[in-house]
This record gives structure tokens, C-alpha cells and sequence, in this order.
């Protein structure tokens, strides 16, 4: 695979705070990324290194295959860090005319990611009359104005409403599609879940996990059950080492598998036991799961 | 270097305040050369013609226009100090880092185009003077009229050298109006230096020649004031009167040296910050 990103022991002090140490981890081409942690985790301290706004303490990093200086590499790089900054007093259109004059790109290709984002009608409008949800999108069209190998978005759905959420992720899901790498950095979860392949975990500036969304935790899954007789059930579970941790709220038997189990060998082995199961439904932990899982492990 | 000019340029046009400010920092000179240049009439009560006191006559009139044309700096100041303040409140900079931009070429970007205003501004004072010179001077000989010039390249150096200080404090302090009241801080400072001096030397000869090293009094004397030199046109013979206005090397230099300070620790400045 194509490494983009690499970062080796990279560390950033802030006086006695150490808000990045010793990260890893690459980034290769044609994934989306993610990177999940709660707020003041590093993410943005992280990004802000990589992309030369912000000095780090000690490691290092580099991008594409190691050849390319940081500030030639920023050209095929498309990013947005936090809100969207762009100049107030200017309209859509000239501001991403700026932005065409800092990385070299012909101007016709304003049109096309203003299209792309649905802002086209308004391009002569100042950028301070733009609303919250606009102004993202924007950002978005001005990150993707050199054709980027690799866009990079920190929390692009930040304080939007919920229409304005769901027209950023449509468009990240459309983006991707098209082969660009992605690299998020969010601290909500859901949204990882949702648009990304692969994820780094971080807390306090230092790496949890990274790999697949979907290999975070080798977990079975875990079983909802209701039955008529919910104490005869109850027993059964226990007495089995198919199953792990049990919680009972209300009538709701919730049961962790500790092997693989699907859900049509579990009603037999009920019914097989004299067990009538009404209700039952086969789960994985959703990325919030097991995200708290693994930072309450550490 | 004139994509980096291109990019400011664009930045600074399309911002009502600057341009407006940019104007005035234009006009406002001309405006008032012109103005006195014409024959006045108060009323009837009598007339005031500054071309009859021969202050444009050349040589001298290349140093009074610069004298009094460098004053109407301080409306740019203004435009480079907030160019630097909007960069750091609009957080554009950080944007422009981001798309690519290096720190070096964001510094040189501010640096080339006050450069490049400085050198609108010489030009078109030189050109202004040129023909008000042609109009009313009474020698016009190629060698008489050409023989101050010295004051073109002293005020482009000021100019310069005062944006670029600044460009500096702007750097500094982030925000433009701190970065203006720096410039007053440091006009008090060159005023305790210069006391200083006075009192670790005793006389104030020694003590002017310190404060000449200094970045504000530095500019200032590139263009020495250019009364006495009047005075001196029309009574010739008080000995007492003369001093030396002429535009020195050394000053220059001095002046060149504080800009070129200036810029570099912007750029390290810049550098070192987290933004």
C-alpha cells in the first residue's frame, strides 16, 4: 500500500502539558481515516503538526513517500482545522480565488467544487453573511480545489444543525467514493462509525488503537432476551460458559457471548432446554461501546 | 515574488477600510501640494503664494516635498498594521499556512508589497515634484534640477524602513491597535535613551548622536528638517544658521539595518509560534 502520512514518535509540549506523546501511525492511500477522541485528547494539536502550523516538541513525520518537502507536500493536500477561516469581507468566489493563487491551481476549478458543494448560486455573496452550515461546505470546496491526494477535516459537523450534518456526511461519503483519502478527526463517535474504515484512538496525546473500525475489539457481540419464565433463564445462562457478563433491566436479559454464537443456534439451544424465548436480538457493540471499553481498560 | 505581491494585493483592494486608507495615503499628499502650489487669494485682504518664498525651486523643493509628503505615512502604517492584526483575528493566517503557503513567503508576501507601495509612492512624489518644479522653479538646468535626488531614495528608505517596524510590531503584538501604541512606546524609549545618554555623557551632542542610531529617530533624520534651509536661502550670510541637511550613507544604511532586523524577526517570530 501507498503510504501518505507517516509519523514516527511524535511528541508536543505545551509548557507542562503534553498534549501529543510518542504518537505512530501511517496513513495509506484510499482509506478513510479517522481519528476518535474526546475533546483535548491531541487531535487538532496532531493535524496542526502535520500540516506545519503548529511546531512539534521531538519525532517527526513525513509525507507521501518521504521525498517531498512539507510546504510542496501541502499542495496536494486539502484541510480544514476547526471553524472555517476564511476572509470576511471577501465573497465565496474571491476567497477561493485566494486560495487558487496559494497553491497554484487555475481558477476554472472554482466552479466545478462550488457545484460540488451546491454553493454556486451564491458565490458572490460575502463570506460573512454565510451561514454556519455554508461556511463548512465552503471550506470543504476550498480544500478540494487542487484535487487533493488526502483531505483532511477536523470535526467538519461542529456546532451544524442536524440537516447541515447530514449534507457534510453525504458529501464525505460522495468525496470518498471518488478515491480520496479522508482523514477525520472527531470526537463523536457515530460519525466515525459511519464514514470511516479505519481509526485511531487517542486519549490525553497518547495512542489507543489503530486498524479497523471493525477489528477494534474482538468481541462475540452480545444477546437480547426476553422469555415467559425469566428466572429458569437466567439459571441456564449461567450455568453455560457460552455466555459472559449478564444485566437484567425490567424484563430485558442482556448477555455477553464469550464465543461465537449466532442467533438461530441460540433460540435451538433454548428451545432445546424447554426455554420460550419472546424476544431476541443479536448485537455488536456500537463504536461507542467500545470505545469507552478500551479507555476504561487503560 | 509577484504572485506573493498579486496575493496581498487582493487581500488589501478588496477590503473597503484599506483601500479607502490606501487612497487617502495617496491623494492626501498630492492634494495638499497642489494646494500649495496655487496662488491664493484670502478675500482680498492679500495673496499667498508659496512659489514666491522659491520653495520650489529646485534643489530644495525634492526636500521639502519629501519632508512633508512623509508625513502622510502613518495612513498606511495603519493599512500594514491591520494586515497583519485581520491575518491573526480572521485566523487566515493559519489557513493560508495550511493551503500551502510557507511562513518564509507569508512574510515576504507583506514585505514585497510594502515595497511595492513605497516605490508607488517615491515614484509619483518624484513625478509631482518634477513638473511643479518645472512650473515654478527658476533655474531649470538639467544638472540643478537633478541634483537632489538623493531625497527620492531617502524617503522610498523611510518609508520602507517605518512599515517594516511596523509590519514588526504587528507581528508582535497580533492585534493592530497595540501595535500602534507600541510605535508611541517606542517614541517615549528613543526620548529615555536619548536622556540617558545625556546623562552618561554629559552634553547633548553625544547624546543625539546616539538616539540617530535609534529606529524612529533613524528615519526621521534620513530627511532633516528643511526650515532652517529656507531661512538659510534668504539670509545667506548668518553662519550660525547652517547645518547638514544632505541625506548620508550612513543613514541609509542605519535605516536598512533596522528593516532588515525587522523582517528577520518576523519571520523568526512567526516560526517559532504555535498558531
Amino acid at each position: 500500500m501507498e503510504p501518505i502520512l507517516t509519523i514516527n514518535n511524535l511528541t508536543k509540549k505545551f509548557g507542562y502539558l503534553t498534549a501529543v506523546k510518542n504518537l505512530s501511525f501511517t496513513i495509506n492511500k484510499g482509506n478513510v481515516y479517522g481519528i476518535l477522541g474526546p475533546n483535548g485528547s491531541g487531535k487538532s494539536t496532531t493535524l496542526g503538526i502535520v500540516l506545519n502550523v503548529v511546531n512539534r516538541t521531538s519525532g517527526d513525520f513525513y509525507w507521501f513517500d518521504g521525498n517531498t518537502s512539507t510546504h510542496d507536500a501541502l499542495k496536494k493536500v486539502g484541510a480544514i482545522i476547526e471553524r472555517p477561516n476564511f476572509y470576511p469581507y471577501m465573497t465565496a468566489y474571491d476567497n477561493l480565488k485566494l486560495v487558487c493563487k496559494i497553491k497554484g491551481v487555475p481558477h476554472t476549478k472554482i466552479q466545478e467544487k462550488l457545484e460540488l458543494v451546491g454553493l454556486w448560486d451564491r458565490k458572490d455573496y460575502k463570506f460573512r453573511t454565510y451561514s454556519l452550515g455554508m461556511k463548512q461546505r465552503l471550506a470543504i470546496a476550498s480544500a478540494l480545489l487542487n484535487d487533493p491526494e488526502i483531505l483532511i477535516l477536523d470535526e467538519p459537523t461542529n456546532g451544524l444543525d442536524p440537516q447541515g450534518i447530514h449534507q457534510i456526511r453525504s458529501l464525505i461519503k460522495q468525496i470518498a467514493a471518488n478515491g480520496t483519502t479522508i482523514l477525520l478527526a472527531s470526537h463523536l463517535l457515530d460519525e466515525v462509525e459511519k464514514v470511516c474504515t479505519h481509526v485511531v484512538v487517542l486519549r490525553k496525546g497518547e495512542k489507543l488503537y489503530s486498524g479497523r473500525v471493525d477489528e477494534m475489539i474482538n468481541s462475540h457481540g452480545y444477546l437480547e432476551l426476553k422469555a415467559e419464565n425469566p428466572d429458569l433463564l437466567l439459571t441456564f445462562l449461567k450455568s453455560k460458559n457460552t455466555f459472559g457478563k449478564i444485566t437484567v433491566e425490567d424484563d430485558l436479559i442482556t448477555v455477553f457471548l464469550d464465543q461465537p454464537m449466532d442467533a438461530k443456534a441460540v433460540n435451538q439451544l433454548m428451545f432445546d432446554n424447554g426455554i420460550v424465548l419472546t424476544h431476541l436480538v443479536k448485537r455488536k457493540e456500537s463504536l461507542e461501546e467500545q470505545f469507552l471499553q478500551l479507555t476504561d481498560n487503560q | 515574488m509577484l504572485r506573493l505581491i498579486n496575493l496581498e494585493l487582493q487581500k488589501l483592494w478588496l477590503n473597503k477600510t484599506s483601500r479607502i486608507l490606501i487612497f487617502i495615503s495617496f491623494i492626501l499628499p498630492f492634494t495638499v501640494l497642489i494646494l500649495s502650489s496655487i496662488k491664493i487669494n484670502f478675500f482680498g485682504f492679500f495673496t499667498l503664494e508659496l512659489g514666491e518664498l522659491g520653495i520650489f525651486n529646485f534643489p530644495i523643493i525634492w526636500h521639502i516635498t519629501t519632508f512633508f509628503a512623509s508625513y502622510f505615512k502613518f495612513f498606511f502604517a495603519i493599512v500594514v498594521v491591520s494586515m497583519i492584526g485581520n491575518e491573526y483575528s480572521n485566523k487566515t493566517l493559519k489557513q493560508n499556512l495550511i493551503d500551502g503557503l510557507s511562513k518564509k513567503e507569508f512574510i515576504l508576501s507583506k514585505f514585497y508589497t510594502i515595497v511595492f507601495f513605497s516605490l508607488v509612492a517615491t515614484v509619483l512624489i518624484g513625478v509631482a515634484t518634477l513638473f511643479i518644479g518645472l512650473y515654478y522653479s527658476s533655474y531649470t538646468e538639467i544638472a540643478i534640477i537633478f541634483r537632489e535626488t538623493s531625497y527620492l531614495l531617502a524617503y522610498f528608505v523611510k518609508l520602507v524602513g517605518f512599515f517594516s517596524l511596523c509590519l514588526g510590531f504587528g507581528m508582535l503584538v497580533k492585534r493592530s491597535a497595540f501595535a500602534l501604541a507600541f510605535l508611541f512606546i517606542l517614541f517615549i524609549v528613543e526620548w529615555l535613551v536619548f536622556w540617558g545618554a545625556y546623562e552618561v555623557f554629559g552634553n547633548t551632542e553625544m547624546a543625539w548622536k546616539v538616539k540617530r542610531f535609534l529606529p524612529l529617530e533613524s528615519m526621521y533624520s534620513l530627511i532633516d528638517q528643511p526650515f532652517q534651509r529656507i531661512i538659510m536661502t534668504k539670509y545667506p550670510d548668518k553662519i550660525d544658521l547652517t547645518y547638514d541637511y544632505a541625506v548620508h550613507w550612513y543613514e541609509v544604511a542605519t535605516v536598512l539595518g533596522w528593516t532588515a532586523l525587522c523582517i528577520f524577526l518576523s519571520y523568526k517570530l512567526l516560526e517559532k509560534r504555535d498558531l
